[in-house]
């Protein structure tokens, strides 16, 4: 009884001065209970669906962050790792029975694998070479699904494959659950040690070099967990569209991943995921002007880049809180001592 | 034998086709350092500007590819003015920026046009037979005007001025700022010949496919693959590159079953495997700032 009473206490503790403190952690806090408990104020299966979707493109999203904005690698191609996962899980199921639980992770497995082969070629590259060649990948992939249609259904593509959940709402849970999980353990990865030497790789490759980093490993090893995302988040889509077709390795989708990411802002994996969240169900309720929503879309994107180029949601971070400049922690913009060392912020 | 000059015929055109955008494409990528995805969209604008002024204006055709090339390089100086100069600091941004221009360009053409597949008539009709195989008058007059393009562009880059501003300034943009070259103004006269390229390559490339929004997507894939192949900002890399690629895709077309599928396939291998052994693509070099 004591023990609990302590943990609660502890709990109260950590969300009174540490949650709470922060507006951007409240935000989090709010979304998080805001995913978890959003079937409880609506039944309306249109509205699910939207926010299934968003939620396996949120770990798409968070997962090209992970890659091409940590590590540096820009990433062009990463409708591949979704493709893979798709047509992997939608085959592992199909052929080898194997339910979602288990195809999916193998199709994402199967994602990685594909990461390795990209990755070791693409090693050598940088910078823009990177990014054009790996637009390339996708492409001869998608060139293969036409060419053999008996194997992977060409144009159709595959479908029959079995529901992810019995019913709709949870579909939802099941997606949301591993969205957010997923997401914190990239957000996780980033903060740890790994996640430093990612972030070093891509501001100067050749000092981590030659602080005795074995960068390659490293920057495979982002090639591969950034596969794995993605691939469940193709493996997730393909068992909830119960289909895995050609749209999944279109460069239209690979394009749409780093739109997302580059508006929410790099280097975050909040960003993504934020960024996700506002313009796909905004490009879904925009189905009342059916013919301009796409440009619309692009026009917002364009006009929010042109005063936001680091990102919408890094600026509003900047905009609503401040950095100590001594200690170096994050204060709301309001104050004006820091909360931990009372230095005067500016 | 007439299956060999059908792969030669086809792979000359194509070729050819990848080489003027992709020469467009790392002209503006030298000089600005801007990845342009929207470049073959233009090239798409000129198309439908040609179509609009052949079939509804009932315009000469010599004149409403003069047309759609000056209205296309406007469109395009203007754009990069609005929305690429400001964020050009901001690599990504600008990428992310272009794409949105692309897709931009693509939706307002459907919205005019529908997403329905349009053609127009060629410049010159009829064909002539050499050994058996047809030859369009139309595919020889893209051929020609592509390598007549193609020289006086490199007459300009060689032998005059502003041919040297910007050569120098691919190599080096801070020591050719120091030599009293105005970047920014370099910039935007770069945007319009890039941008008067790719509406060219529309032009004359507009009788031999069929129009439709998304017409941008294939050449996109292709040019930039030309580009990496070659090197980037090497304009005799994007050259060599291109008709490498283009033979790629004849040879795969005509002599591999389900080739149409497997042609871009196939010289994006192509691709891959020279970037194995070159990283650098076959006439690249790496900037200095970029080590």
């Amino acid at each position: 009884m004591k023990l609990i009473l302590f943990y609660l206490r502890k709990l109260f503790t950590i969300i009174k001065n540490e949650v709470l403190v922060l507006p951007s952690r409240v935000a989090v806090a709010l979304f998080f209970f805001f995913m978890l408990l959003m079937p409880v104020f609506t039944n309306d299966i249109y509205i699910l669906r939207i926010f299934t979707l968003a939620s396996i493109f949120a770990i798409f999203a968070a997962s090209w962050d992970l890659l091409s904005g940590y590590t540096g690698q820009m990433n062009f191609g990463h409708a591949l790792f979704f493709g893979v996962g798709a047509y992997g899980a939608a085959l592992f199921n199909l052929h080898a029975q194997i339910p979602p639980w288990g195809s999916i992770p193998l199709g994402a497995l199967v994602a990685v694998l594909a990461g390795l082969i990209i990755g070791i070629p693409s090693l050598r590259l940088k910078g823009t070479y990177l990014a054009l060649t790996t637009l390339a990948f996708p492409i001869i992939l998608l060139g293969l699904v036409f060419a053999f249609p008996s194997f992977t259904g060409g144009e159709l593509g595959i479908s029959g494959i079995a529901k992810l959940a019995p019913t709709r709402v949870a579909d939802y849970y099941v997606v949301v659950v591993l969205m957010l999980g997923l997401c914190t353990i990239m957000w996780k990865i980033t903060d740890s040690n790994t996640g430093i030497i990612f972030h070093a790789i891509r501001e100067d490759e050749i000092a981590v070099r030659s602080s005795g980093v074995n960068t390659t490993r490293y920057k495979l090893l982002a090639f591969c967990l950034s596969g794995f995302f993605a691939g469940i988040a193709g493996g997730l889509y393909a068992h909830f569209m119960r289909i895995a077709g050609p749209s999944t390795l279109e460069v239209s989708l690979s394009f749409q991943v780093v739109i997302w990411a580059v508006f929410g802002g790099v280097v975050t994996i909040y960003g993504p995921v934020a960024a996700v969240f506002l313009l796909y169900p905004l490009l879904e309720f925009m189905h009342f002007a059916q013919d301009y929503r796409i440009l619309l879309f692009a026009v917002i994107v364009l006009l929010t880049l042109l005063y936001m180029p680091d990102g919408l949601f890094r600026w509003l971070r900047e905009k609503i809180e401040t950095e100590c400049p001594r200690c170096k922690v994050r204060n709301i913009a309001t104050r004006d001592t820091c909360r931990i060392c009372t230095a005067p912020l500016d | 034998m007439s299956l060999v000059l059908d792969i030669i015929i086809s792979g000359l055109i194509s070729g050819s086709i990848l080489a003027l955008l992709a020469i467009g494409f790392s002209l503006i990528f030298g000089v600005a350092r801007i990845v342009n995805i929207a470049h073959t969209a233009f090239y798409m604008v000129a198309a439908y500007c040609i179509y609009v002024a052949t079939t509804y204006l009932g315009l000469n055709a010599f004149v409403a590819m003069v047309i759609a090339v000056v209205l296309t390089t406007l469109l395009g100086m203007i754009s990069y003015k609005l929305f690429i100069n400001a964020i050009r600091e901001h690599e990504a941004a600008v990428l992310i920026a272009t794409i949105a221009l692309g897709m931009i360009f693509q939706e307002i053409m459907s919205l005019f046009f529908t997403g329905s597949f349009l053609s127009v008539p060629a410049l010159i009709e009829g064909y002539f037979i050499i050994l058996g195989v047809k030859v369009f008058y139309q595919q020889l007059l893209t051929l020609c005007a592509g390598l007549l393009v193609m020289a006086v562009l490199m007459a300009f880059l060689f032998k005059t001025k502003l041919g040297l501003a910007i050569r120098s300034t691919a190599q080096d943009r801070e020591v050719a700022n120091l030599m009293g070259i105005n970047e920014a103004r370099l910039a935007m006269v770069t945007m319009g010949i890039s941008v008067g390229l790719a509406a060219f390559t529309g032009a004359i490339v507009v009788p031999l496919t069929i129009l439709e929004p998304q017409m941008w997507m294939p050449p996109l894939i292709m040019m930039m693959a030309v580009v990496v192949l070659g090197g980037l900002g090497s304009l005799k890399g994007s050259f060599v590159g291109a008709y490498i690629l283009g033979f790629a895709e004849a040879l795969v077309v005509f002599l591999a079953p389900m080739g149409a599928y497997l042609k871009g396939s196939v010289a994006l291998c192509v691709m891959i495997l020279v970037l194995l052994i070159r990283p650098e693509g076959l006439f690249g070099v790496y900037f200095e700032e970029e080590r």
